[in-house]
């Protein structure tokens, strides 16, 4: 019965799309083509290249010249990997510290908003209420207010319940970043979802719990992890909001924050930078890089539909 | 074929991420910085050199068991290990345990921290404006400097120190670390070889500028850099400073930073034209970098490197004037020394009688009334403190204004040197003037300014009326 419907529909959209795909494959398999993508691909890989090579380079080298000097292969360029244990043991707290603290952060900052906003988006899509549009708006404007201005009543709010130097000022601020897009994103993957599946499963005797679980969650996975990367590098890569509710202190302050001390009190050692970035960056690079067929797809399918 | 291999691809990460946790977790939260466990017998009087022999130091301080001091500061590692190493003595004899967060967005997050009501107990305020700020806008958070920690200052720093942590006729901050901006850096050994002789005035430096040009042709004998990401410029308002300073005298300087006088008064624009002298001279600037306009884009970390020869080279530049705490920017196995690799003089006066100095320092101010925190701000305002830092600092780079250190404590020559400079009763120590003024000029447009003054080659009136009309 539920697996009737859609072929009908898609079927004539399928062909539309696979004679446009042709197309596409054709104009882009043009060696002109491939050319502009490649040259632009080296283009976008320079820089992340030179701070790569640069993160291998002795200080002496990287105080007194480029990067690129390490092609000049006749000078017999030193590598070492000095920095990265300078980055990695030279604390007087080990990186691996920090990395637990990150990882502490992170998880919960992408479970919560991702859990809460699938509540909240079924609702606003399935349950019909009263006020269900203008709250809708209400919560998709909220994306537009700054998270700058929200940082100091937070963070009295915090102090007052004796929430500082917890992860918790961490956890509940970036859920509350992250909820207004989370809904949104989510609201609009589910209005997606042909109304004659619902329907049927509530024929069937289905309640809300189940229809959520068993006909929209499957359904519902390229979304939820397409968002759950976009969440997670956002959370791994931010600064500004631990910085602020967690601070500096060793058993909160996550990687960014310690990276960012990492250049020392007058900033003269810059050159570890670079082996700190790449350090930060392998989680990310693995789990973008895994789930990008997700991230691609998930965020289409939410965003177009208005 | 394509569910089985995303569910593949999820499995993996959700194995990688793991096996990171797991392997980040392996070594055990590992034990509290600083050593503290060394304390368990405390009171116990075992010699720990020539400084304190045992606890009677501390005694004034009284038993602060179980009780915690947050420290808030803008000093971070490496510098942060020998500031904690110094609080281990005290932490052991009071058994008070002293919390240490340093963090280089301290300026703005203190701010923040304040707002929010949840200040820390200390913090290390490195400049006065930041100081005065506090006092103004959130009178209610600051608590004024303890009795003690009063007695200490007048004791141990000159009145200009106290007046530095006083706003409003009420002393709050006192005096921790020092700097001391009026070097400038050479290379001892070419000195040594060429004859040269370190100037003891404005016109001997000037000769010895000229000679050095003439000497090596392919070089020149200034090299400067005043790049420091968003705060790029700061590094020629202390060029400024010291030459007002210098050529206007200590008065003229107290009234330009109090703004009693135009920024563009006429003593200021004789003050610049005499860095200007030197600074947009392309006969005797930027070795190792270019022309004049280089000396904007030069990361001033980098600024005073060519004086370093590469191999056997002649260096590109011979003079670069820096604070003391220039010396951590040279690289790794560089001898600082009077014999050694590189070394600065004072940056002679102008008449060659005076001793002006440019310097700067932290404060310490308290935002929490409890004993234990009384106790540690009078702690940190003592000589115990400041010898036990000396101490403790075994690489260097540390000086204070506090005169009851014993040079003898400081680890290098350079710092003796520096801290010699600072406590000479000779010297006319004034505070960096772009940390006093308001940030509109001392962040803002006296930074912006000076980088137009060099990359764009402006007027020099034309910057002073820029900087006179942006004063709020």
């Amino acid at each position: 019965m539920t697996t009737s419907t859609p072929p009908v529909t898609a079927a004539p959209t399928k062909a539309g799309v696979q004679t446009r795909a042709t197309k596409l494959r054709k104009r882009l398999s043009n060696p002109w083509a491939s050319l502009a993508a490649v040259v632009i691909a080296i283009l976008w890989t320079i820089p992340t290249v030179g701070l790569l090579i640069t993160s291998f380079r002795p200080e002496v080298d990287i105080t007194r010249n480029g990067w690129w000097n390490v092609l000049k292969f006749w000078e017999r360029p030193t590598l070492t990997l000095a920095n990265y244990d300078q980055a990695l043991f030279g604390g007087q707290t080990s990186l691996a510290n920090y990395f637990v603290n990150t990882l502490v952060v992170t998880l919960p900052s992408v479970v919560i908003p991702i859990s809460l906003a699938l509540l909240a988006a079924y609702a606003f899509a399935w349950i019909d209420f009263k006020g269900r549009d203008i709250l809708f708006v209400a919560v998709f404007a909220l994306q537009i207010v700054p998270i700058q201005v929200t940082l100091i009543p937070l963070l009295t709010q915090y102090n007052q319940w004796g929430l500082s130097g917890t992860f918790w000022p961490v956890w509940l601020s970036h859920s509350m970043f992250a909820l207004p897009l989370a809904i949104f994103l989510l609201h609009n993957f589910m209005k997606d979802i042909p109304p004659s599946l619902v329907e049927a499963a509530r024929v069937d005797g289905a309640g809300h719990v189940k229809i959520f679980f068993r006909v929209l969650m499957p359904l519902l996975v390229p979304a939820i992890a397409s968002f759950a990367i976009f969440q997670f590098l956002w959370v791994w890569n931010d600064l500004l909001v631990s910085l602020t509710f967690a601070g500096g202190r060793p058993n909160v302050a996550p990687l960014t924050v310690r990276i960012a001390e990492m250049v020392g009190t007058r900033g003269s050692d810059w050159f570890l930078l670079s082996a700190g970035a790449f350090i930060s960056m392998i989680v990310p690079v693995i789990v973008f890089l895994s789930l990008q067929r997700y991230f691609v797809r998930g965020m289409m399918a939410g965003s177009v539909k208005g | 074929m394509r569910i089985k291999n995303a569910r593949g691809a999820i499995a993996l990460t959700a194995g990688a991420s793991l096996a990171l946790v797991l392997s980040a977790c392996a070594p055990p939260m590992d034990e509290e910085p600083g050593g503290t466990d060394t304390g368990t017998d405390t009171g116990t009087t075992e010699p720990t050199g020539d400084v304190a022999e045992g606890c009677e130091d501390y005694a004034v301080y009284g038993d602060l068991s179980g009780k915690t001091v947050t420290v808030y500061t803008s000093i971070v590692e490496v510098e942060q290990v020998d500031q904690e190493e110094s609080y281990d003595k005290f932490e052991e004899c009071t058994g008070a345990k002293i919390e240490y967060e340093g963090s280089r967005e301290f300026e703005a997050q203190l701010l923040v921290r304040v707002e929010s009501g949840s200040a820390p107990d200390i913090a290390y305020l490195p400049q006065p404006g930041l100081l005065n700020t506090i006092v103004n806008d959130f009178p209610d958070a600051i608590v004024p400097a303890s009795a003690g920690t009063e007695a200490n200052v007048d004791q141990f720093f000159s009145p200009s120190w106290k007046e530095y942590g006083t706003v409003n006729d009420t002393f709050y901050a006192a005096p921790l670390g020092a700097n001391m901006k009026s070097f400038v850096w050479y290379n001892p050994s070419i000195f040594t070889e060429k004859g040269y002789a370190v100037p003891t005035t404005w016109d001997e430096m000037l000769a010895l500028t000229d000679q050095i040009a003439a000497d090596y042709p392919d070089s020149k004998p200034w090299c400067a850099g005043i790049e420091s990401g968003d705060a790029t410029g700061w590094p020629a308002t202390d060029w400024i400073e010291d030459v007002v300073l210098r050529a206007s005298g200590p008065e003229v300087y107290d009234q330009w930073v109090a703004h009693e006088i135009p920024f563009n008064d006429p003593a200021i624009k004789s003050a610049f034209d005499v860095a200007d002298d030197i600074l947009r001279d392309e006969a005797r600037v930027n070795g190792g970098f270019g022309n004049v306009a280089t000396i904007a884009i030069t990361p001033w970390t980098d600024g005073g490197l060519p004086i370093l020869p590469a191999g056997d080279d002649d260096p590109q530049c011979f003079l670069h004037r820096a604070a003391n705490f220039y010396q951590n920017n040279w690289p790794e196995g560089t001898n600082v020394a009077e014999d050694g690799d590189v070394f600065a003089f004072y940056l002679p006066s102008i008449d060659g009688e005076s001793s002006p100095v440019l310097g700067g320092g932290e404060f310490v101010a308290a935002f929490r009334d409890a004993p234990e925190v009384a106790a540690f701000q009078e702690f940190l305002s003592s000589d115990t403190w400041a010898n036990e830092k000396a101490r403790v600092t075994e690489g260097g780079g540390w000086v204070t204004a506090n005169n009851g250190l014993d040079l003898n404590n400081l680890a290098t020559d350079f710092d003796k040197l520096a801290a010699g400079v600072l406590g000479d009763p000779n010297s006319v120590i004034r505070f960096d003037a772009s940390d006093l003024m308001p940030a509109a000029v001392g962040a803002g447009s006296f930074w912006r300014e000076m980088t137009a003054w060099f990359a764009e080659g402006k007027d020099t009136q034309a910057v002073l009326d820029a900087i006179e009309a942006s004063w709020p």
